[in-house]
């Protein structure tokens, strides 16, 4: 889970319900409270823009937390994941348009049409694995989106869906700053949903499965079932998402969940680190902010407007370098990063180097 | 009969195409999913070969077949060697990654704006008449006699060739031809460089035929599922794939709706993927290994 290893400071569990339980530790607390506090602080201090960002890191995270169910805990791989994000848009985006149905109507809608195209998304993994499910759901996201792309030029929305801010009590959800924490408490529940999927009986069930079917068979574990529940909840996350995501911009286009955005999910989860639901934060944090930043270094270079036009182009190749990096160098991800650090101050001034035949 | 030589024009493109992907998915289990990235970088290369030392159509594609050449080697001996005995997955990720940094590079270095790289070298691109009343453009059939070649030459490369033998041995079993002395780095990087060079072969005649955009990559994408639908690890399915593929999408453009045609290549290999996932030729135990 998003902690394996234990405290030096004497801190043993010594019962099954200590080792589940979410929050161990005082210090554990106390970051946890010192980290609500400044998300609460935050958008009565920051500017519209970078309540913008922190709006987008949120939704990048339940993407982001849902493939990593997926892919970092069932073993799945999926690159289709902006087609459910894109379903669960145009879900609401339909819904809206065609049966002016209000939000608390296309919320679940989305997530329940996420959950169908997950058992679609997960049916070729009962017989096909990773190389060939990646494909395969590479292929649905093009028929997806195809779909989506249909459904506008058909009825005449070339452009994309404009959707209305959803309407609580008759007043509009406008406000920048309300928005934030809609967003943060979407997010802060698909993390809190996760980990206690995880740290079930469905939880470990995907583990052994990723480990190794032939075993997690013979330990009596449905692999067919439970394959297709990862994509089932994988996929209803991500479709909510997507639905968000519409509402929060108010405009719905199928060129906003092109194949690019598939790969910055999966370039989350392997940034962040596979495997650890920090990681997935880590990463949706880190590939929203990258271009960002690129942008904002890129300003403070001389002769900054001539590089205006080509942003987008060296937006895309810093993108594939840092993701390639990674790959190479860093594996572990961004929690890689974090937990060697934590080892390195725990056992500050000593450092513990695996003997060399170790390996 | 026009629809025929469309098909068959798409179908050579695709077949062009989908060797890259089985040649390296043959000999080292690596899915190339930068491949399009590729393919269009050696449609970009003889831009540049053109415009910069040569007018003459001759020397500048030849340069830039050479140019495609090393830089698949480069892809190999720079990226992907480091990825060899990791994950499959990884390795697959890494080649999506270097799509991106590489579409990325060329627009920064070549725009996106539509170039025509036919122009550049003073060529034109008349219809010809064929008989039975179709008509081809020069640099159709240009793809259609490439591709014959191409498959003629690799068939005959694998077939009798001592290194077409050794990437064979390597594809069958990594350790065991390493045991037998087969350098396997400079078996790898060679598959690299040929599926570059094969696939740049195809971008430079797509190039040639119909113009050159960022977006030419989608093909090469669009390709995969012939790959697929033959089995990836056979030249000969990737023949039979890619006919079946271009025949279905053309047929689909031409009877359904003209917007199929970015879908139906997937819709062919989700069917492929249901019914025969390791393809009409493709060995079958291969699903167990990824």
């Amino acid at each position: 889970m998003f902690r394996s290893t234990p405290r030096a400071s004497g801190y043993f569990r010594t019962g099954y319900a200590q080792d589940l339980a979410l929050i161990q530790t005082r210090s554990e607390a106390a970051a946890l409270t010192a980290f609500t506090l400044t998300l609460a602080a935050y958008p009565f201090l920051a500017t519209a823009f970078y309540l913008d960002l922190a709006c987008q890191v949120f939704l990048a995270a339940i993407g982001a937390l849902s493939l990593m169910l997926l892919t970092g805990y069932a073993g799945q791989v999926s690159l289709g994941h902006a087609g459910l994000l894109a379903a669960g848009a145009f879900t609401a985006g339909i819904l809206f348009r065609e049966f002016n149905a209000p939000f608390w109507v296309t919320l679940p809608a989305a997530a329940t049409i996420g959950a169908g195209l997950g058992v679609i998304f997960g049916l070729p993994s009962l017989r096909l694995r990773g190389l060939y499910l990646a494909v395969s759901t590479l292929a649905l996201y093009f028929v997806v989106a195809y779909l989506g792309g249909e459904y506008e030029s058909t009825r005449g929305f070339s452009t994309g869906i404009m959707i209305d801010a959803p309407k609580i009590g008759g007043i509009g959800l406008k406000n920048p700053r309300a928005w934030y924490f809609v967003l943060l408490a979407a997010a802060a529940l698909t993390f809190l949903l996760c980990a206690n999927l995880l740290r079930s009986r469905t939880g470990r069930a995907w583990g052994a499965i990723r480990a190794r079917e032939t075993v997690a068979e013979a330990l009596g574990i449905s692999i067919a079932g439970y394959k297709l529940l990862a994509f089932v909840i994988s996929s209803a996350m991500a479709a909510f998402a997507g639905a968000l995501f519409a509402y929060y911009r108010g405009f719905v286009s199928v060129e906003a969940f092109s194949l690019f955005l598939s790969i910055q999910y999966v370039a989350m989860i392997i940034v962040g680190g596979m495997g650890s639901l920090l990681g997935a934060l880590l990463g949706a944090v880190f590939v929203t902010l990258l271009p960002y930043a690129i942008e904002a270094a890129l300003m403070k270079l001389p002769h900054a407007q001539s590089y205006a036009g080509s942003l987008f182009a060296i937006d895309y190749s810093a993108f594939g370098l840092v993701m390639i990096g990674f790959l190479v160098f860093e594996p572990l991800g961004l929690v890689g990063v974090w937990r060697r650090l934590q080892n390195y101050f725990l056992l500050w001034p000593f450092k513990y180097r695996p003997t060399t035949g170790a390996r | 009969m026009q629809l025929v030589i469309n098909i068959v024009v798409l179908a050579a493109i695709y077949a062009l195409i989908a060797c890259g992907y089985v040649l390296i998915y043959r000999v080292s289990r690596v899915l190339n999913l930068a491949h399009g990235e590729l393919m269009m970088l050696g449609a970009y290369l003889l831009l540049t070969t053109a415009t910069s030392f040569s007018r003459n159509a001759f020397v500048a594609i030849t340069a830039a077949i050479v140019l495609s050449l090393v830089v698949g080697i480069l892809v190999y001996v720079l990226l992907m060697r480091k990825m060899v005995g990791e994950m499959v997955l990884a390795a697959v990720l890494a080649t999506v990654a270097l799509g991106i940094l590489l579409r990325g590079l060329m627009v920064l270095v070549w725009s996106a704006q539509q170039q025509y790289p036919g122009q550049a070298l003073g060529l034109t691109n008349p219809a010809l008449a064929l008989p039975g009343g179709g008509r081809i453009s020069t640099f159709a059939a240009a793809i259609v006699t490439a591709t014959a070649a191409v498959y003629g030459g690799l068939f005959l490369f694998l077939q009798f060739g001592r290194w077409g033998v050794r990437m064979r041995a390597v594809g069958q079993n990594p350790l065991l031809a390493a045991q037998r002395g087969i350098n396997l780095h400079a078996v790898y990087a060679l598959a690299w460089g040929l599926s570059t060079l094969t696939g740049s072969v195809a971008g430079m005649l797509i190039a040639l035929d119909s113009g050159l955009t960022d977006s030419m990559a989608v093909i090469g994408l669009k390709a995969f599922p012939a790959a697929l639908v033959g089995g990836l690890d056979s030249l000969l399915g990737a023949l039979a794939g890619a006919l079946i593929v271009g025949a279905a999408e053309v047929l689909s453009i031409q009877y359904i709706d003209p917007l199929l045609s970015d879908v139906v290549p997937f819709l062919v290999l989700i069917a492929a993927l249901v019914m025969r996932p390791w393809g009409l030729f493709g060995t079958r135990e291969e699903l167990d290994r990824v």
